[in-house]
This record gives structure tokens, sequence and C-alpha cells, in this order.
């Protein structure tokens, strides 16, 4: 989920991060609003195509955020097997699938400062009580950055401690998981002090790679 | 110098040579609480290359952070051409960039391109100049196949070369180093090496790593917080390692 984005120069890619976000949420709304077998599956053939014809992603793009979920998908249609019959279970399957795809498709073609920025217009309307979008896109940036990296360590912490023979995760090892947080964080606050953080202009950053290729930013 | 320099890693001169800084620091101590680290510190510096050595928990982090006010002494003060770190650190910081001992801590956006641009961004330059000055240190320091990569997937050495990069796109006119080459292999510390001797800014560089002050104009050695021997790294290197045994 951190790292999905795959550079390109399809129509898919350059369309505003904006309409692709809105046209996510549509989507969402309308499958679950239609339970028709056909509007499903022809949603989820139109998402598809968007997909691999539109965005020309790879199809590992697609079946990787397939994964995590076909677990689930399989004991849906099983549950509504038994208790609704194959096309409602059908319908089901189908919408989660046309959903899931259509994020990947989202996520695959845009960068996450694009989202960033759709998210810190729609906080605009917050700068009246004093809140500045720009931070809330900020911290948005640095929680996707910082969670690999807080995952990183806690791991290399629970290696650290198996090595000295402990087998079970009992609750005082997040100790020095947070010690070394914390010691980052006053380091992070820093560097954020260094590299100006507090002189940023309140208009939201423009990416660089927006002009040089004359994508709509 | 004993670190081989390789061209590609050697910034190249640009057209307008950069001015040179003087921080000075006048009859500085520090504490933090009532813990006193740093004490009676007086020195200026405007020499381009700067080296700061020391045992562990003798002050050269802190000294390292009173140059551009991320932390302003509790006595005396600090000018960085002539402004007070203490009144005015927002323009102290613009001409004196921090690059800290850990990459990961100073990386603060997903992907390597989006960081270059932060500090840009942040002095408000106009898109253009940010695109430019960011495409330039993608270039610069072999970075340019990594643009939309994860910072986090990065080797250390990419990404001890990115916070320098993140820091170098801001234009600052003196670099201060905390122990930049601890945490990389050989292989990067020279490479991180080459590229602080290529740079046209003043450099300060906090290090354990003695060699990397060969062709260095001034070395402090700092023992207890206080400036113990201040030379040219012929004269106080050799008396800092028969001191530390
Ligand atoms: N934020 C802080 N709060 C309290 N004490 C601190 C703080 N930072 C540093 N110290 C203490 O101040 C003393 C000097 O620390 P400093 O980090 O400047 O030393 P150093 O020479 O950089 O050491 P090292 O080689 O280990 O990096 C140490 O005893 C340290 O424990
Ligand atoms: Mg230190």
């Amino acid at each position: 989920m951190l790292s999905l984005y795959l550079p390109g120069t399809s129509p898919v890619h350059r369309a505003p991060a904006g309409l692709k976000l809105g046209v996510l949420a549509g989507l969402g709304i309308a499958l679950f609003a239609v339970s028709r077998l056909e509007v499903v599956a022809g949603a989820f053939v139109l998402v598809l195509g968007a997909g691999v014809l539109g965005a020309r992603l790879p199809r590992r793009a697609l079946t990787s955020q397939l994964r995590p979920v076909w677990i689930w998908l399989v004991a849906l249609f099983g549950f509504h097997l038994l208790v609704t019959g194959p096309l409602d279970g059908a319908v089901a399957v189908l919408r989660l699938l046309a959903l899931v795809v259509a994020a990947a498709v989202v996520t695959a073609t845009t960068r996450v400062t694009a989202l960033v920025a759709v998210i810190e217009r729609l906080a605009s309307p917050l700068r009246i009580v004093g809140v500045r979008p720009a931070r809330i896109g900020l911290v948005i940036a640095m929680t996707l950055r910082f969670i690999p990296l807080v995952a990183d360590r806690a791991a290399r912490i629970r290696e650290a401690q198996a090595a000295r023979g402990a087998e079970r995760i009992r609750p005082f090892m997040v100790v020095p998981l947070l010690v070394q947080v914390l010691r980052m964080a006053t380091t992070v606050g820093e560097a954020l002090d260094a590299r100006g953080a507090d002189d940023a202009p309140s208009s939201r950053p423009r990416r660089a790679a927006a002009v040089r290729s004359g994508a709509p930013a | 110098m004993r670190w081989g320099r390789r061209s590609e890693d050697v910034a190249p001169a640009s057209a307008a040579t950069l001015p040179r800084t003087a921080i000075e620091l006048r009859d500085v101590a520090h504490s933090y609480g009532d813990r006193s680290v740093l004490a009676d510190v007086s020195v200026t510096l405007t020499e381009r290359r700067v080296g700061v050595i020391g045992g562990n928990g003798s002050g050269k982090s802190t000294f390292a952070r009173l140059l551009n006010g991320l932390v302003v002494p509790s006595e005396g003060s600090v000018m960085v051409d002539g402004l007070d770190t203490r009144t005015r650190g927002r323009e102290v910081r613009r001409r004196v960039g921090f690059v800290f001992q850990d990459p990961d801590a100073q990386i603060v956006h997903p992907t390597v391109e989006e960081d270059l641009a932060f500090g840009p961004h942040n002095q408000g330059l106009p898109t253009g100049e940010i695109a430019q000055r960011v495409e330039e240190m993608l270039e610069r320091y072999g970075l340019a196949g990594h643009r939309d990569h994860p910072a986090h997937l990065l080797s250390g050495g990419q990404k001890q070369l990115l916070a320098i990069a993140g820091v170098l796109v801001m234009h600052p006119r003196r670099i201060v180093f905390d122990e930049p080459t601890t945490l990389l292999d050989l292989a990067n510390t020279r490479r991180v090496c080459r590229v602080i001797d290529g740079l046209e800014q003043d450099v300060v560089v906090v290090t354990h790593h003695l060699d990397l002050l060969d062709g260095f104009d001034r070395v402090l050695v700092f023992e207890d917080g206080r400036v113990v021997a201040d030379g040219s790294p012929g004269e106080t290197v050799p008396w800092y390692e028969a001191r530390m045994g």
C-alpha cells in the first residue's frame, strides 16, 4: 500500500488525482447501491480494462493487490452460497473485486503527493479554524514515509530479542521500540527545522515532476 | 587526499563562486537542564573545511547544532555572517545546512524526488526552479533512476546521499555534517567523503573517521565540552590519537 505507484504516461496516469479519487468514491457508492449482476460484472470488466488497457499496468500490479483479499472473497462467496445463493454471492464478490482493482489502479497511477494534495485541498476550508492544510499534507506524507521504517525497526528489535532466547512477544518488549522511535522523533523534528519546514509557504507543495512532464499538478 | 577521487562524484564547480561564511562563537556555554555540556567555547570559523573530533559525549553534536541555531546557547552568542542564531534562526538555517548521522531521520517524504523538493518548497522557490534543482541533484548523486522509489528501499549509502542532496538542493553556503559516515560501510564512506570533498560549500564535519580530515583546513578537538586543541589536521589528529591511547 505504501509503494504502489508505477510511473507512466498513460491517460489514466495523467488524469487529475482529484478526478480519480472522485470516480473511485462514486464507484464505491454506486456498486453498493445497485445489486444487479450485469451491472456489477460490467463495472468489474470496465475497471479491469481501465487498469490493463487504459493505464497499461502490468498484471502483477493488480494481482498483488488481490492476494491479501482472495481468502475473504472465497469465504464471502461460501457464506452467500449457504445463506442466500450463488447469484448474490457472485454480486458480492464481483463488487469487492471491482473496488479492489479500482483502488489498485488509482494508487498505481497516482503519486502519493498528488493524492495528498487532493486531501489538502479538501481540508482547505479548515483554514478558517486555524488549521494549515499544508501541515495535514506533511503529516500524511510523513506517516507514509515512517510506517515501513518503524515496522523495520520493530522487526529488528524482535530479532534481537529472539536471538537472546525470547520466544514469545511480551508487552515490555515494545519499550526499546518506543525509545528508538522517540529518539528518532527528536532528530526528525530537528531535521524539519533544518530544512525550513517552519518557513513553509501556506500554498501546497508543487511536485517537481509535474512541471517537468507538463502533467497537471 | 587518502580517499581516491572519482570524477562522477565530484560536484561540478558552479559558475558563481559561493561567498564564504563566517561563524563566530563568543564565550559560548551550553547546558541541558542543569547539566553543562559545553563551556568557554570561543572560535571563529572562516575556513572552508573544518573538522570536529573528540570522544563520545564530549559535546561535538551540541557544538554542531549551535552552528545553525538548532540549539541556541545557554550563554554567549553564535553569529553567522553577523546574524545572531538566537534571533535570526530562520535566516541562519537558510545559510547553514545540516546533515545528520542517521539519514532515516531526515528523509521525511515517501519517495526520493518528493523528498528532494521538500526544502526548496519550504524556501518558497518557484515551481520551475524547484524542478530544475531537484533534477540536478538526482543526476549528480546518481539517484535519477530512483526518482519514484520509496526512500525506504534505498541502500544505506543511497539514503545518506539523498539526505545530503536534500540539503544541497537548498543551496546553503555552509553545511554542517554530524557523523555522516558512521552508519556506512567502507565503500559508501568513501563515496560520501568524495562528495564532501567535491562540495563548493564551506563545511564543518563532525566525525570519528579521522582519515576524512586529510586536507582539511582546521580541526577542533573537543574534550568534556571544551576545545582542547585547534589547528591543522597534521597537528591535531596525531595529538588526539596519542591522547586517546
Ligand atoms: N537533548 C539532550 N538533553 C540532555 N542531554 C543531552 C542532550 N543531548 C546531548 N546531551 C548530553 O550532552 C553531552 C554531550 O552530547 P553530544 O551529543 O554533544 O556529544 P558528542 O560529542 O556528539 O558525542 P557522540 O560522539 O557520542 O555523538 C552528553 O553527555 C549527552 O548525554
Ligand atoms: Mg554526536
